[in-house]
This record gives structure tokens, C-alpha cells and sequence, in this order.
């Protein structure tokens, strides 16, 4: 029945598991390299320094400068983190600490369609909602000229998007915390909110930076929605109304053009590069941040 | 109510969902003395602690009927002073819980709940405390310190001195001595025998032994309902029930 | 309680609950403005039909190639991560049990690449291509997307493999199987439905992503119709629909959203529904 004895058949499961393993435990490294193969054409006429700040992008020119791209994305992260850090944390902690069990119930499924929806969808729910919201209601409400695509449109709809990824974390963290420490505070007199103010976020929030940490290496990396509703527009912004430009959305919009000029594709090369740097930082901060959780 | 009586539990029935937890619990406890309520783990033992300072509050599935009354008043009835009778009590729970903070303000935090933001005075008092649960010579140095690096007998003690800040008439003691080394056991329970004369200790606990020694009153639970109560000597020297009988001479557990 | 302490406690309260019903009414809008767009210019053409003629400038045809493009990438980059990133799991919780630093090393190596960007592999795909001298096809596309989903098939699955319980790995070996056996026959079975959802989670993050496949997959208006053809996929129809100038196309880019949200949501349904009705042959402890 079987073409191996059963030796033979552990060796094969075995050789195959380990190959799978090395393969996966090497990803990062072979994007890295892979990666910097591309953008050393690049790296090799510029320097560093000249790539990152910049401020010219011509690139039939041959100037290659970064700067607006990482300013964009840099805008669109934090206006993106502003908004979600705290819808996060009060509804982590009203669904943890103030609402029924079978609340959760409902804030899970909810969380998982959110999360599950397409990016590109995002994108479109953006172009068809917040844009228009923004350029003929808010715009005009504060004074501000705008065509909607802008800095803060793109902000808002990426803020949805890292809402169930950020918020995920945060409920397992706040429902990790015994019941004992709860109950520890109160028996001293402290009201709920005291103990949520004083105890609970105390406790929690290594956890709650190094999620929010998380959530802002996510929405920095994030490409289509962005890419649809941010207005792609080369110059450094004034202001969230006005468009802007990131690097994912730099590289997913020129990809077609990338064999014709000459270096182009190093620059896009170099582009994801300096997106996989800054997640691999990012994401390696806050692990060892998380590895220092209990410091109390 | 009788003049020395502290607590006095009339009719407590709780239910979580169709179970019943506790069983028309009635019980005395005295003022100034420790009263141990033992029995085999699951018997409600627990509970029973939580419903005298209220903390069933936090579970919305226990339902608490009956009356409770410290001092003459029903706790069970309580509304907005809530916290006032939780600082009423000091806790004490299975393990150490000590707040996410360092070793001094775990104090001062108890401290500044009670109402006291005076500098010297709260200074003063932390010593006190820490004093009074022993452990004061131990960690004098080190208040600064984040309360988790102590070792757990010393946590213990930590939180019996945060329970004793809010300067409580009673102190509610969860088997406290259950996650602890033989040594610290000994800190706490020479604690105990030192605190006896000014506050009421409910304490309570499945280890025979530890009731036999500092138990000034004993109740013996069983599956959510009382069987016996009184005074150590009359429930260890002359059980009257059955069931007491079968755990003293450790039967069943 | 001091008044002011009762109104600041009133206040976050309120804070918190507005937040919390912002997010749902958030998630109701989406689905309410994905649906009620989407429907209006959904047909059964649309459908069943590849791009005719015009169809960019309105006239006849519909999005199958697209549909048919997305759910063969996603087929393919899901049984490909299948296959490299079951053993992987596995051998994460039955053959690395007792080095528990070399867990997790590997977990946090795990975690780092599923924090990467998708568009980062779409552009190390490229460059793979270019390499390879491949040209934009379903198989670059899939292979690309494969890197994409497989962190997170390997964490979901390590996730529900790491619950086996130790008592049915000591039994397991007190009858003499050794640890493959163990791992293909005990973990597989008793984590059964926990893979199904990894599985189903993979194909759910496969199908929506765009920016992975942009580079590599191409665009043809054409049925898939080989490994080394460029094929369409649904997340690229919808943008490339909506950049359209004529209104009828951005209608339709409507629709290919509402098919695509749909595809979707079914599969995070049926990954729920399996995942319960495959109880059968595990223990509960």
C-alpha cells in the first residue's frame, strides 16, 4: 500500500519539513538582499543621505529625491495613528472592562469582516465616501480649499483598515490581565475608572505601545487604498488637506514605466527597500519592547 | 445584634446561572478575632469573602440575595458608598497581586485613595505599614524598586500592608498563605496573630492545621452551606455533625 | 466618589462608547456603500462573461476572467504555502518541542515577515522575474502571493497546533510512533479544524490583495489559460475599472467590489462553519 517503509517515510516527512523551515526562516533575508541586489545601482551613484532628503523626483532627469514620498507617508501614518490609537484603546477597554461577555460576541465577527475586507476596497469605499465628505463638507465647513484626495482622506481610510489589527491586540492584552489585579485595586476603594486609569493601563501599556507600534508599521507599508485616495501629487504638504505622495504608492504606480528610464527601477527597488527597513525596524522594537513587558 | 458581633450574615443566597454557589449562609463573626472559615476547596468559601466586600460586583452572572450587616448596615444594599465600606476591608488574596507600580506607592496608592496627599504623613504611614506586615527591615532600601521584583512571600506581605493602609476595621484573607514557601507562611500568620487584638480577621483557608493555630472561631462549609460554627476549641475538640467529623479525620478533601 | 471624579469617569465613558459604535458604524457604511453601489450595476453578464470589445469604454462583456484569474491565484498560492508552511507548523510543535528558544526565534522571524508590506513582495517578486527572465504570468503571481500568505498560515496554524495537549503526545508515543507520524497523523487529526480556518484565512488574504500581484501577474482580458500566461485578478479589474473616465466602467468597478467583498465573506463564513462541524475526530480534554 505504501511505496516507502516507514523509516523512509520519516526521512522524507523529515527533510521536507526542514527544508520548508530554512526556506521560511530565511525569507527576510533573501528579500533584503534581493532587494538591495536592485537598489545598489542606485546607491552606487547617490549617496544615502542625497536619496532620503532630497526633494527633487525627476527621475528622466536623473534626480532621484525621497524626500516628499517619506514625508507623505510619514504624514498619512501619523494622522492615520492619531485616529486610531485612541478609537482603539476606549473601545478595548469598554469591551473588556464595561460591556456583557456576549458584547465580545458581536465586536469579534465585526473586527474579523473589517480586517477581511480588501484593500482595494477600502479604496474604493474612500474614493466614493470620505472624499467627496471631505471636499464638499468638511472643506468647505473649516475654510479649507480642497479637491478631497488628500493627505487626511487617505488618513481616515487607512486608520479603518489598522483599526481590527490594532484593536485585536489590544483586547487580548486587556483580557490577559487577572481579574485579581481588578479585584486588588477595587478592595482599596478604588472606583473602576481609578482602577482602569491607574492599575489596568499601567499594567497594560507596554502591550499597548508596542500595538500601536505595530499598527504604525502596518499603515506605513500599506499600498492601494493610499495609493487611490492620497492624490499622488510630488510636492512636500502644507497641510492634511492638502494631496501627497508615499512610498508604496510610488512604486505600485510606476511599476509600468520602471524598464524605460534609465535606473528607474533601481529607484523603485530602492523605494521597497527602505518600506522593508522600516518594517523590519519597527516590528523588531517592539518585539523587545513586548520581551521587557513586565517591568512592574 | 450582639454587642461583640462585627459581621453578621443573614440568608445569603447566591446563584451563578441556575447553581447555587452558597445555600442560606448564617453566620456570626465576632469583633476582634480571627475567624477561619474552612472547608474543601469548591464549598464557596471563596465567594462567600467576595460578597463581604462586594466585589461580586464584578460578575454579572452571580446573583446575591440576603442580608449582610457591618455595623448595622446592609452592605448588600449599598449604592454609592461602595468604595467607602470596600476600604472598610483590607484583601488579601491566593497570590499576590501586587499594583503595577513601585514597592512605595503600592502603599501610597492605598494612602492617597484613603484621602491622605500629605507628603511627611504619607511618608510616615508607608513605613508604618510596611512595619506592621513584617517587612519593612527587609525592603527599607529598596522602595523604589517595581513591587514585582520581590520575591512572592515578600509580594504577600506587601499586599497586606496595602490592605492595611486603607486603614480597615476588617481584613479578608483568601487562603493567603496557599502559593507560599513554609517561611513566609510563618511571616504572615505571626502577622496575623499580632493583628488580632485591633482588627477582625476572616480568614479563610482548607489547610486543618493553619485553623487549629490561629483560629480564635471556626466555620466549617460545605457544598455552598454552613454545617457548623463556633468557637475553635468547640468544632475541633467536640464536632456535633457528621460532615465535620469526616474532614477533621480527613476523609474526604 | 467626589463629583468630579463622577463626571471625568461619565466622560470616558461616553468617549468609550462612542468610540466603539463609531467602529460598527463605520463597518455598517462600508457594507451598506459596497452593497447598495455594487447591486445597482451587478448583472449576470458581468458574470459570465470575459471583457468584450469596448468594454473599457462601456460597451459589452463582463469581469469572468477576472474571477476566474483571482480564485486560480488564490488557489495556487494556497495550496503552494500549504504545502511549504504545514511542515513548517509542525515541525515548529512536535520536532522543536524541547528547544524552546529556537521556537521562538523562529515565531518572532515569523512575526517580522508577516509584518512586511505586501508591496514589498510584489516588488521582490519582480525582481525575482526579471531575474529569471520570467514574464508577468499566473505562476509569478502565484509564487509572489505565496510569500505573501505564508507567515500567516504558518502563525495560524502554530497557533492552534500549540494547544495539542502534551497527554496526547505522551500516549501517541508510548505506542511507539515517532515524531513524523506524530506530527502528520496525530497533530493533523486533532487540529483539524484550526487548519481548515488557517487555510481558509490564507485564501481570504490571497484573493484581496493587490499590491502583490500588480507586478506580477499582469492584466489580460483573456480566461487563465496556463501557468505562464499573465492572467487578471479581481483587486486589479476593480482599480483599473475605477480609474476609468466613463461612468458606466466605474459602475462597474462597483460590482467587481461587491463580488470580490462577497468571495470574501464567504470564505470567512465557511471557514466558521467547518470549523465547527469538524469536531468529529477530536479530543476534548
Amino acid at each position: 500500500m505504501y511505496l516507502l517503509n516507514r523509516a523512509q517515510r520519516h526521512t522524507v516527512n523529515t527533510t521536507w519539513m526542514i527544508i520548508s523551515l530554512l526556506l521560511v526562516a530565511f525569507l527576510p533575508f533573501l528579500l533584503f538582499i534581493g532587494l538591495y541586489l536592485k537598489s545598489v545601482l542606485l546607491l552606487h551613484d547617490y549617496s544615502l543621505g542625497d536619496l532620503i532628503f532630497s526633494k527633487i523626483w525627476k527621475p528622466s532627469a536623473g534626480k532621484f529625491g525621497f524626500y516628499p514620498f517619506i514625508v507623505g507617508s510619514i504624514w498619512v501614518t501619523v494622522v492615520a495613528m492619531m485616529i486610531t490609537a485612541p478609537v482603539c484603546l476606549l473601545t478595548a477597554i469598554y469591551v473588556t472592562q464595561y460591556t456583557k461577555k456576549f458584547f465580545l460576541r458581536i465586536m469579534h465577527p465585526a473586527i474579523d469582516i473589517l480586517a477581511g475586507i480588501p484593500s482595494v476596497v477600502y479604496g474604493l469605499w474612500g474614493i466614493l465616501v470620505i472624499v467627496p465628505f471631505i471636499s464638499r463638507y468638511l472643506g468647505p465647513w473649516l475654510g479649507v480649499k480642497t479637491m478631497g484626495y488628500s493627505i487626511l482622506a487617505a488618513s481616515f481610510v487607512l486608520s479603518i483598515m489598522i483599526i481590527p489589527f490594532v484593536l485585536n491586540i489590544l483586547i487580548e492584552i486587556f483580557r490577559s490581565i487577572p481579574t485579581e489585579l481588578k479585584e486588588a485595586a477595587l478592595s482599596l476603594g478604588a472606583t473602576q475608572w481609578q482602577t482602569i486609569k491607574h492599575v489596568l493601563v499601567k499594567k497594560a501599556l507596554p502591550g499597548i505601545i508596542a500595538a500601536f507600534g505595530f499598527g504604525l508599521a502596518r499603515a506605513f507599508g500599506e499600498t492601494m487604498a493610499v495609493l487611490m485616495v492620497v492624490g499622488n501629487v510630488v510636492r512636500l504638504p502644507k497641510s492634511v488637506f492638502d494631496p501627497g505622495y508615499t512610498l508604496p504608492a510610488l512604486i505600485a504606480n510606476n511599476y509600468g514605466e520602471m524598464l524605460s528610464i534609465p535606473k528607474y527601477d533601481s529607484a523603485l527597488m530602492f523605494a521597497a527597500l527602505l518600506l522593508l527597513a522600516v518594517s523590519l525596524f519597527f516590528n523588531l522594537v517592539m518585539h523587545f519592547f513586548i520581551v521587557r513587558y513586565n517591568k512592574y | 445584634m450582639d454587642q461583640d458581633t462585627k459581621i453578621e450574615i443573614r440568608d445569603l443566597n447566591v446563584f451563578a446561572g441556575k447553581t447555587q454557589i452558597l445555600k442560606n449562609v448564617n453566620i456570626e463573626i465576632p469583633k476582634n478575632k480571627i475567624t477561619v472559615i474552612l472547608g474543601p476547596s469548591g464549598c464557596g468559601k471563596t465567594t462567600l469573602l467576595k460578597c463581604l466586600n462586594r466585589l461580586t460586583d464584578l460578575y454579572p452572572e452571580l446573583k446575591v440575595s440576603g442580608r449582610i450587616m457591618i455595623d448595622d448596615n446592609n452592605i448588600l444594599e449599598a449604592k454609592e458608598d461602595i468604595y467607602k465600606l470596600r476600604q472598610q476591608m483590607g484583601l488579601l488574596s491566593q497570590r499576590p497581586y501586587p499594583l503595577p507600580m513601585t514597592i512605595y506607592n503600592n502603599i501610597a496608592y492605598a494612602l492617597k485613595l484613603r484621602g491622605i496627599r500629605n507628603r511627611r504623613e504619607t511618608h510616615k504611614l508607608v513605613m508604618h505599614y510596611l512595619q506592621q506586615a513584617n517587612l519593612w527591615d527587609e525592603i527599607r532600601t529598596r522602595l523604589r524598586e517595581p513591587a514585582s521584583r520581590l520575591s512572592i512571600g515578600q509580594q504577600q506581605r506587601l499586599c497586606l500592608a496595602r490592605g492595611l493602609a486603607v486603614n480597615p476595621e476588617i481584613i479578608l484573607a483568601d487562603e493567603p498563605t496557599s502559593a507560599l514557601d513554609p517561611i513566609s507562611s510563618q511571616f504572615i500568620e505571626e502577622t496575623f496573630g499580632r493583628l488580632r487584638n485591633d482588627y477582625t480577621i476572616v480568614l479563610v483557608t482548607h489547610v486543618l492545621r493553619q485553623a487549629k493555630r490561629i483560629a480564635d472561631n471556626v466555620v466549617f462549609m460545605y457544598l455552598g452551606e454552613v454545617i457548623e460554627q463556633g468557637s475553635v476549641e468547640e468544632v475541633f475538640g467536640n464536632p456535633k455533625m457528621e460532615k465535620t467529623k469526616l474532614y477533621l479525620g480527613g476523609t474526604f478533601n | 466618589m467626589t463629583r468630579a471624579q463622577k463626571i471625568e469617569e461619565k466622560f470616558f465613558k461616553l468617549l468609550m462608547i462612542i468610540a466603539t459604535y463609531f467602529i460598527l458604524a463605520i463597518l455598517a457604511i462600508i457594507i451598506y456603500s459596497i452593497f447598495e453601489k455594487g447591486l445597482k450595476s451587478i448583472s449576470w453578464e458581468m458574470l459570465t462573461q470575459v471583457p468584450h470589445g469596448g468594454y473599457y469604454y462601456g460597451k459589452g462583456g463582463g469581469i469572468l476572467n477576472a474571477i476566474l484569474g483571482s480564485l486560480s491565484l488564490a488557489f495556487g498560492a494556497t495550496v503552494l504555502a500549504f504545502i511549504i508552511g504545514m511542515p513548517v507548523a509542525l515541525y515548529l510543535n512536535v520536532f522543536l518541542i524541547r528547544h524552546k528558544r529556537v521556537v521562538s526565534v523562529i515565531r518572532f522571524l515569523l512575526d517580522l515577515v508577516w509584518g512586511i508590506p505586501s508591496i514589498v513582495y510584489g516588488a521582490f517578486g519582480f525582481s525575482l522575474m526579471i531575474f529569471f527572465g520570467l514574464q508577468t504570468s499566473l505562476l509569478a503571481g502565484i509564487l509572489t502571493v505565496t510569500l505573501f500568505i505564508l507567515p500567516i498560515m504558518i502563525r495560524s496554524m502554530d497557533e492552534i497546533l500549540c494547544t495539542v495537549p502534551i497527554g496526547l503526545q505522551e500516549a501517541a508515543y508510548s505506542l511507539g510512533s515517532n515524531k513524523s507520524e506524530i506530527a502528520f497523523k496525530i497533530f493533523t487529526r486533532q487540529s483539524f479544524s484550526g487548519i481548515i480556518t488557517a487555510v481558509l484565512l490564507s485564501f481570504g488574504r490571497g484573493i484581496g490583495d493587490a499590491a502583490a500581484v500588480l507586478f506580477t501577474a499582469g492584466y489580460t482580458d483573456h480566461l487563465p489559460n496556463g501557468l505562464l500566461e499573465p492572467v487578471a485578478t479581481l483587486p486589479l479589474s476593480i482599480f483599473f475599472q475605477l480609474s476609468s473616465p466613463v461612468p458606466e466602467v466605474q459602475n462597474r468597478a462597483y460590482a467587481s467590489a461587491l463580488v470580490l467583498t462577497l468571495i470574501i465573506l464567504i470564505v470567512s463564513l465557511f471557514s466558521r462553519g467547518l470549523g465547527k462541524r469538524y469536531h468529529k475526530t477530536k479530543i476534548n480534554f
